[in-house]
């Protein structure tokens, strides 16, 4: 699966390339229509679109991201998404965190209505659970708690 | 007699009038032009807030100037079922009073705090004119957060008017009452027995809230309107009033006798004096005192019992008497603090006084005698002129930044716009009909914004399209900007307008709250996520702590409520997201429904009267599937064996 991700993201980068040319565009690159904005390079990269440009990973766990993130989940999360993956307001948890780069999960979290306006993944997910996923006033710094909590919870530890 | 002639005299003037208008009235004043200058395009924002009192529905409506366009209600002296204010078990609290709940009020005036004698867009004050109070509404949240019973008080009418530095709010007594012991008296010792007091209310300069910070002792005179001084004139405080004759029956004739009534001048920086230096009679009394905690989204009421009186018989040198024509209205302070506007509705002047002189008359003890041993200075000495001719009924007059005043005449149905310098009359228009209050934007304060007056209304008649024989109260825009006063706009309001304010949008709109955040959430019923929703039994008290989130409600299913208990339904918005409300309603509940904003908790009590199956509900509506966000409550017997069971369940397969 894992493997997967990169094929995935070239195939979904040369589809953006594709359909370029229209778009917003920066002044500098009008004369060359092929290359990508800033935001469609994060879209094609699967970062989703947000200030989270880039986040680094630890292993093993940082503990206390994942016991804040595991509080911050409890308050503002879980009445949503479960932990498994059943799927009730938004989908459930279980694998997401192999399933999306982690600066596209921060990016939802920080970024929501941006990225349901513009993601086209976020997009999908939109059209399947039909309940926008609301802004939950969480910080950058929370975000990326809760992506800790979510690797736990994927099995990572 | 002669007052008998000029009301009738008036009337005859109104029935004119108001014939006139039906012929050449409604269309002819405004055009394009007009049309251009109040059209506020889709999407884009008024240039001002325009807080208006709503009168006998005691909230204050909030319209958005040039558009006339409204923008919220907030229920301040009355309850408000639309939102659960004053029957949600949080907000109960704020109409506490003596008497017990009160759950509606007269509100007439409204104060925005003030800095240096100009607008800040802080908070707003309102008064209640029938069982006395003052009220604090904060424009971060537009809520009313607190509200004082004013004791010793009847008729609460000139207030909340502030000093220049949000020092004060002022409740003066339309109605004199007795006080102390002397409760039980027959009412024709009125002169005896009644009093006037006037309450300085202090404004804690951070926080906002009041506290009752002394009261005057007055004759009992009938204290109408009120401003306090500006600048040279900033430690005093003026108050117009009627009923110096002093009746207490038929006062549409017997208040009518004096051929002049007061404008009382208050020195309150030598009455604070007197206060702090314990010159003052402590009296006991027993008053609520209501405010609401944003963090724990819950009101309490707080028992004061004791006033600092400060009576000027005894005090000397800080309160005087300026005579006035006849039965004055408005009590206006122009913008430079010098000159005071007294408005005798029955008087075919308007007098001006000057600060100056006035100085000069005390100083100089030029007393023409004393009124129930207050000295009453004497009219010649203390006026700067009289406005001749301007018009019938005047009653408030507000000020641009340019030396004008603009005045409203109810009898004559018009503004008249005069100068302070002059005292010529510069322009008038008709107004429809028969107005009330009147305001500029800023145009009570230091630093008038100009650029329009608001004319509110008493009479409708057939502005609007016939909606049976209530109407709504219209008001309407003019623009000032020219030498001409020009009409641009009508718009119906709610209630009954009395005074407002308008205030650039720029000093409100950018701190205006958008969420609670949950955190900080300090609610003894919250339940900060699923994981916390849970029913807890105690006694017959049943406490529910229920969460909202688009959508679903957890618990939503509850099982083990007998009849005879009360069930309190504790329900916490988990969104974090602005304007995102979920509403809360079941089947018979005996209060109304409540609103929760994202972040906070409020609770709806319910008394099941039978046994059965108790839906309940989200009522405002907050996604796609809000149809779906709904709940079962069972009631069974009294005595039953029903356990107490409750949850929200998990998606089940298709069958």
């Amino acid at each position: 699966m894992k493997n997967a991700i990169p094929i995935m993201l070239l195939l979904s980068g040369f589809a953006l390339w594709a359909c370029g040319g229209g778009g917003a565009s920066s002044g500098n690159d009008k004369d060359t229509p092929t290359a990508l904005t800033p935001e469609e390079q994060m879209i094609a990269e699967g970062k989703g679109i947000g200030e989270v440009k880039y986040v680094e990973l630890k292993t093993p766990l940082e503990e206390n991201r994942v016991s804040r993130g595991k509080a911050i989940y409890d308050m503002k999360c879980a009445a949503c998404h479960k932990l498994d993956d059943t799927r009730v307001v938004g989908p459930g948890w279980k694998g997401l965190t192999t399933l999306r780069r982690p600066e596209w999960i921060m990016n939802m979290i920080t970024n929501v209505d941006i990225m349901l306006e513009r993601d086209p993944e976020a997009q999908k997910l939109l059209e399947l659970c039909l309940t926008r996923m609301p802004n939950q006033n969480v910080s950058i710094g929370d975000a990326r708690d809760i992506l800790e909590f979510m690797r736990y919870n994927d099995g990572e530890r | 007699m002669k007052k008998f002639l000029w009301f009738a005299a008036g009337f005859a003037l109104i029935v004119a009038a108001l014939w006139q208008c039906k012929t050449k009235g409604a269309a002819g004043a405004s055009s394009a032009d007009a049309a251009q200058k109040v059209y506020v395009a889709p999407g884009t924002y008024d240039e001002f807030y325009n807080f208006v009192s709503g009168g006998f529905n005691g909230q204050v409506s909030v319209y958005g100037l040039p558009s006339g366009r409204l923008l919220k209600i907030i229920p301040v002296f009355s309850v408000f079922p639309e939102n659960g204010y004053g029957y949600s078990e949080e907000t109960k609290a704020m109409l506490m009073t003596s008497h017990g709940f009160v759950p509606w009020d007269d509100e007439h005036h409204i104060a925005m705090s003030l800095t240096n004698g100009e607008q800040d867009g802080r908070w707003m004050f309102a008064n209640a004119n029938n069982t006395p109070r003052v009220a604090r509404i904060d424009l971060g949240t537009f809520r009313t957060v607190e509200i004082m019973e004013i004791p010793n008080s009847g008729g609460n009418h000139s207030s909340p008017f502030i000093t220049e530095n949000s020092e004060y709010i002022v409740a003066g007594t339309r109605f004199s009452v007795p006080l102390d012991n002397q409760l039980d008296v027959p009412i024709e010792t009125y002169k005896e027995n009644f009093r006037g007091t006037v309450s300085f209310i202090g404004i804690d300069p951070k926080t906002g809230h009041m506290n009752l910070g002394f009261q005057v002792l007055l004759p009992g005179i009938n204290l109408d309107l009120s401003r306090s001084g500006k600048g040279p004139s900033h430690d005093w405080f003026f108050f117009s009033c009627y009923n110096s004759e002093r009746a207490n029956t038929l006062l549409e004739v017997n208040a009518s006798q004096n051929d002049k009534d007061f404008i009382v001048a208050i020195n309150w920086k030598k009455a604070e004096e007197y206060a702090r230096a314990g010159k003052g009679k402590v009296k006991k009394v027993r008053y609520a005192h209501n405010i609401y905690d944003e963090k724990k989204h819950m009101a309490t009421t707080k028992w004061e019992d004791e006033v600092i009186m400060l009576d000027p018989k005894e005090l000397k040198d800080f309160v005087y008497f300026i005579p006035c024509p006849k039965s004055p209205h408005g009590c206006d302070v122009d913008p430079t603090g010098e000159y005071i506007v007294g408005s005798g509705k029955l008087a075919a002047v308007i007098p001006v006084f000057s600060f100056t002189k006035m100085q000069k008359a005390i100083a100089e003890r030029n007393f023409e005698g004393e009124y129930d041993g207050i000295p009453v200075l004497k009219y010649d000495a203390v006026l700067h002129g009289e406005v001749k001719k301007p018009g019938l009924g005047p009653l408030h007059t507000e000020f641009d930044a340019n030396g004008n005043a603009y005045t409203s005449f109810f009898v004559s149905s018009e503004i008249v716009k005069w100068s302070l310098k002059t005292l010529e009359v510069l322009d008038r228009v008709p107004t429809y009909y028969s107005i009330g209050h009147l305001c500029v934007p800023g145009g009570d304060t230091r630093k008038p914004h100009g650029k329009y007056v608001i004319a509110y209304n008493k009479i409708t008649k057939d502005r609007y399209l016939p909606t049976g024989p209530e109407l709504a109260q219209s008001a309407q825009l003019y623009d000032i900007s020219g030498d001409k006063m020009k009409l641009l706009l009508d718009f119906p309001t709610i209630g009954e307008p009395h005074y407002a304010n308008a205030v650039p949008a720029s000093l409100i709109k950018d701190k205006s709250v958008k969420i609670y955040p949950i955190e900080e959430n300090q609610h003894p019923y919250v339940a900060k996520g699923e994981h916390e929703a849970k029913v807890v039994r105690e006694g017959n008290k049943v406490h529910v702590y229920m969460t909202a989130i688009r959508s679903h409600l957890t618990p939503d299913n509850i099982e083990g409520v007998k009849v005879g208990d009360e069930v309190y339904f504790h329900v916490t918005n988990l969104e974090q997201d602005w304007d995102i409300p979920h509403g809360f309603a079941i089947k018979g509940a005996n209060t109304a429904e409540i609103l929760i904003m994202p972040g906070e908790t409020q609770t709806l009590m319910f008394k099941p009267d039978r046994v059965g199956i108790f839906p309940f509900y989200c009522t405002d509506f907050c996604s796609a599937l809000h149809q779906e966000m709904q709940g079962y409550l069972r009631v069974s017997a009294p005595g039953s064996n029903v356990p107490l069971k409750y949850g929200t369940g998990s998606p089940q397969p298709p069958q």
